[in-house]
């Protein structure tokens, strides 16, 4: 399991942008970030190193920001590798909140699968059980 | 012992309030009769045989007082005047009250009954974050509590973190703020590491603006203190005209020294106690400037029957709003405090708000932006929109109108010390 940082965000122009520029001068390098928006509002979702740090620095900054457990999965960057991890969930009957993809830096030919799920820690053995690699933590390259 | 400051007038019989009530009307009528503005709209008028006889007199507004700026309802020389206090006058002329030196004894003696009747005593220490200059709300307080014999810190409005240095340092128990700024002031308390219950603070009074019930039991428990609703009006004295008492169940107004009716709006007629309507008021011992039937604008109803605490001193609901701040949303009437009671009951959602109203056509919307806490956001657009449909919901039966809400971040909505303006009516 990883932790991922949530940042909630107003539907208004330059809001992503004040996020950005704000780990840039804190020095922190965003791994991935995934945007997803209703009309209303945002949520950012970043994968960085240190995130307790990282979220801290965001609230001194007046943003809204929470450590959200998400689980990612290593699969081969080729056809059929997120509907193998789909189909472990779906035969146990998990229920996907959202789901973004992106590719290691140590393998570029492997991608990372991020998954937010109910409970995170069932699926990680359901997964494992399966013959999935779970990466933890300290296995993302930043 | 009971807690109260002056027991022979705080618990006079219901009889003799009222006939102390007459005699004071009609002294208070001669001496009104040496002003401009008195000496002709009472020339025939002899004398109130009944206090219900103050119906012939026609009411005074705002307007009144700024047509006879600045002297018109003087009654006494000048040189018998020690103190004016101003409204901001943002809207015209500003509106200039006048004190002699008994009309400040006065003033601070009821406040000294607000304090006394609600636990205060010598040994506070009273903390007063009003302004403390032309505004009534600062000087008002300040000479009261030094009646009681508080250790009074007249630190006027602003500068949350030296406000929360103050109150810890000094043990101060009692303060008197606007519920806006207590809120406020609230947020300050969490960036300075400080959790406002481990102060010695047990009350606050709040007043100065029109606020829910709901926001008086948030401030109460986020301070883990009492907080006592006040309502005055610089044209009566300022604060301390009706208070109220620990059963915190409406606003004693000190009736040996003011004359209350609440009449309808538009009519004008008296209507009896328990209905809703504007709060008239007359002065009975003001000496430089008495006024008759002066309408407040503020709606409210006296609550009939008699206080647990024992003062026949009659009661008022807390202000309902401004016959002046009411909004028309098509056609429906709508005050801003229903929108902050309608908000506050509402789990997950934070203390600051604003109101806009737009026109969409031909139709009026309310637009309500709303907080939400580091609590209530959970990386779930789900749990987001539900919290929506909630203030919505929450809304729509309180206002009977569908808003459109927005949820922003917690805190980013401003609110500067002072009256707090939440509503902008962009109309």
């Amino acid at each position: 399991m990883i932790k991922q940082i949530s940042v909630f965000m107003e539907n208004k122009p330059g809001r992503l942008l004040e996020v950005t520029k704000l780990l840039a001068s804190n020095k922190v390098n965003i791994r991935t970030l995934s945007l997803a928006d209703t009309a209303e509002f945002g949520i950012a979702r970043l994968i960085v190193d240190s995130p307790e740090a990282v979220v801290e620095i965001l609230k001194n900054n007046r943003f809204t920001a929470r450590i959200t457990p998400v689980l990612a999965v290593e699969v081969p960057d080729d056809a059929g590798g997120l509907a193998k991890v789909l189909e472990v969930f779906s035969e146990s009957g998990v229920n996907v909140e959202y789901m973004y993809g992106f590719v290691e830096k140590r393998h570029p030919d492997k991608a990372l699968l991020v998954f937010k799920v109910e409970d995170p820690e069932r699926s990680k053995d359901q997964l494992i059980a399966k013959g999935l690699t779970v990466i933890s933590e300290k296995d993302i390259m930043f | 012992m009971i807690d109260c400051w002056d027991k022979t007038n705080e618990f006079l019989t219901r009889e003799k309030l009222e006939e102390k009530q007459l005699v004071l009307l009609n002294k208070n009528f001669q001496n009104a009769k040496k002003s401009t503005y008195y000496s002709k709209a009472f020339s025939k008028i002899d004398k109130f045989s009944s206090l219900k006889e103050i119906e012939k007199v026609p009411f005074v507004t705002k307007d009144d007082l700024r047509e006879n700026f600045p002297y018109g309802f003087v009654s006494v020389p000048k040189s018998e005047l020690v103190r004016l206090h101003s409204s901001s006058g943002t809207t015209g002329t500003p509106t200039v009250v006048f004190y002699t030196k008994k009309d400040l004894d006065d003033w601070a003696e009821l406040i000294a009954r607000c304090m006394a009747m609600t636990g205060g005593t010598k040994e506070d220490v009273f903390q007063n974050t009003m302004g403390h200059g032309l505004f009534t709300g600062g000087l008002g307080f300040h000479y009261g509590a030094e009646k009681v014999g508080m250790l009074t810190i007249p630190f006027g409005p602003g500068n949350s973190p030296r406000q929360i240095w103050f109150m810890k340092e000094f043990g101060v128990t009692v303060a008197h703020i606007l519920p806006s700024y207590a809120m406020h002031l609230y947020s300050g308390f969490a960036e300075a590491g400080i959790d406002p219950k481990e102060l010695k603070l047990k009350t606050a009074y709040i007043g100065a603006e029109p606020h829910s019930e709901e926001m008086r039991s948030q401030i109460e428990q986020l301070y883990g203190i009492k907080a006592y609703n006040s309502y005055g009006l610089s044209e009566m004295c300022g604060p301390g005209v009706a208070f109220e008492c620990k059963y915190q169940n409406g606003m004693h107004i000190w009736e040996d020294h003011f004359y209350a009716e609440v009449i309808d709006p538009v009519t004008g007629k008296v209507l009896p106690d328990g209905e809703e309507g504007e709060l008239v008021l007359t002065t009975l011992q003001k000496e430089a400037m008495p006024l008759f039937r002066y309408r407040t604008k503020d709606l409210t109803r006296i609550i009939p029957g008699v206080c647990e605490c024992g003062r026949v001193h009659r009661r008022i609901e807390r202000i309902k709003g401004r016959s002046d701040d009411m909004l028309i949303l098509n056609g429906v009437n709508t005050f801003p405090i229903q929108i902050e009671k309608a908000l506050m009951k509402v789990e997950g959602i934070g203390r600051n708000y604003k109101i806009e109203i737009h026109k969409r056509g031909y139709m009026d919307k309310l637009v309500v932006y709303s907080e939400l806490t580091e609590e209530s956001f959970t990386d779930n657009f789900k749990d987001l929109e539900q919290l929506k449909c909630k203030v919505i919901e929450s809304l729509k039966s309180e206002l009977l109108i569908t808003p459109e809400v927005h949820l922003v971040r917690p805190d980013s909505i401003e609110v500067l010390p002072g009256k707090a303006k939440r509503v902008f009516d962009m109309r």
